[in-house]
């Protein structure tokens, strides 16, 4: 994944859940079909939250990988 | 010359404040408070005016009769803060001086925000909405019974749950139970966004016979249709719709360039001093703090602003922090409720629902007008005080 093809960042980290998955789905409704949106997320919750969610949605999940005291994923908008 | 101090405001935390600010430092403070309507609303009442348990007289007070005799209340609309003069203008062309400002804006209910929400949907988070939903319950026969939240934060995070369940056991009253479906929408994965309070009340809502509809995010209504749809794509049909509409920060706030995307204002945590502002306050509602929006969280709030504020205008060390106290009732039905007591550091234990909390709810709504604008409520009444903090 290059960083260039993220069109937008979310850095929730320090946020308390719901508070990344809320952002993540303010991005994607605000964005268009094809948006790369990344998240940052502290909160242990976001782990299953956020996959349970774009999975739901009808989105992809393009990438998830743990970082130091965050979790880190990207989220393609497919509609 | 007393130190100028204006809130903007005149809701549970903007009253407290003044008045506690009047009480601590009586003629060293000049204390103003600028509120559009002069009136003083009793919100967590709502629920019960949407289900007829009570009517709306008693949930209105006009806010000169709230304040101590000290306080200045001026009835006029803040239009434009500005920090660097330290002035608040008004719509009426007049301005106000200020040495300290307390933002108590609260929050705006923005029906527009969803399409199809205003024609479609009912609610009960202002008077007029709970009125309109009362007789609209009144009129139902029966039928597919939908009660969502369409925009995260929102006030009183339980309310919705527990219009839920209290429209379970009218609909049982009312003897039409076994002709409708009753279904909660919510947009995240579980009843709101208290984890342990989802976890308790999931149980009975499936005794009740309530479907819970998780990551349901309204996207639009469609009024002539009887349909909702979520951002996730699904589709409902719907008898009657009650939701709570998406919430924002106020224009004023806005137009002064104060808050963030959503009007609301960037506050410390702990101080509740507004991000690079240090003669700014904020608190309820109108605050960005990942916490509830709710006139308890206020309640706690106020005494924190209240004595910092004090403490500089005084020129002693402020040292009173806010720890995320907060505390609520949340109503389960069949006469009974639970209580979620929690702060920034220790996330609430509901009890088991029981008949004592529902009762101690009661007599809160009928005490609250000779207690808590006035700060009359003991710091660690009963039931304040979260039990895993005391410990």
């Amino acid at each position: 994944m290059e960083t260039t093809d993220i069109t937008r960042s979310i850095d929730a980290r320090g946020m308390p859940c719901p508070g990344p998955l809320m952002s993540l789905i303010g991005a994607i409704r605000e964005g268009t079909v094809g948006d790369m949106i990344e998240v940052l997320s502290s909160d242990e919750g976001s782990k299953t939250d956020i996959p349970a969610w774009v999975a739901k949605a009808g989105h992809e999940l393009v990438e998830v990988a743990d970082d130091d005291g965050y979790s880190h994923f990207v989220i393609r908008k497919v509609r | 010359m007393p130190a100028r101090v204006v809130v903007l405001g005149g809701g549970v935390g903007g009253t407290l404040v003044a008045n506690l600010l009047d009480k601590s430092l009586g003629h060293d403070a000049r204390v103003t408070v600028v509120d559009p309507t002069g009136m003083h609303d009793y919100q967590p009442g709502y629920l019960y005016v949407a289900l007829g348990e009570a009517s709306g007289h008693w949930l209105s007070r006009d806010e000169r009769t709230l304040l101590r005799r000290g306080v200045d209340l001026a009835i006029e609309e803040a239009v434009r803060i500005h920090p660097d003069a330290q002035t608040v203008q008004l719509r009426s062309g007049a301005s106000i001086e200020w040495d300290y400002l307390v933002l108590a804006t609260g929050a705006r209910l923005m029906h527009e925000a969803i399409p199809g929400l205003a024609e479609g949907s009912f609610g009960f988070y202002s008077l007029p909405d709970a009125e309109r939903l009362r007789e609209e319950l009144r009129r139902f026969t029966g039928g597919r019974l939908l009660v969502g939240v369409a925009g995260i934060p929102y006030k009183c995070p339980p309310a919705p749950v527990e219009f839920t369940m209290m429209v379970e056991e009218y609909l049982r009253k009312k003897d039409i139970r076994d002709r409708s479906e009753v279904t909660l929408l919510s947009p995240l994965n579980r009843a709101f966004t208290i984890e342990s309070a989802s976890t308790l009340i999931k149980p009975i809502m499936d005794e009740r016979g309530i479907e819970l509809a998780t990551f349901f995010n309204v996207e639009e209504v469609d009024a002539s249709a009887h349909t909702v749809t979520s951002l996730e794509g699904e589709k409902r049909d719907y008898d009657l719709l009650v939701l709570v509409p998406p919430h924002k920060g106020q224009q004023v706030v806005i137009d002064s360039d104060l808050g963030d995307a959503g009007g609301w204002l960037p506050a410390d945590k702990f101080t509740l001093q507004v991000a690079e502002h240090e003669q700014i306050f904020a608190l309820g509602d109108a605050t960005n703090l990942p916490i509830s929006k709710s006139g308890s969280t206020a309640h706690f709030e106020a005494p924190v602003i209240a004595s910092r504020i004090a403490s500089r205008i005084r020129w002693t060390a402020p040292t009173e922090q806010y720890g995320g106290r907060v505390m609520c009732f949340l109503e389960t039905g069949n006469g009974k409720a639970t209580a979620l007591r929690f702060d920034y550091e220790h996330p609430p234990v509901p009890p088991q629902p029981n008949r004592g909390w529902h009762m101690a709810k009661w007599i809160f709504n009928r005490a609250y007008w000779e207690t808590v604008p006035q700060g009359r409520l003991p710091e660690h009444a009963p039931g304040t005080m979260p039990k895993e903090v005391a410990r």
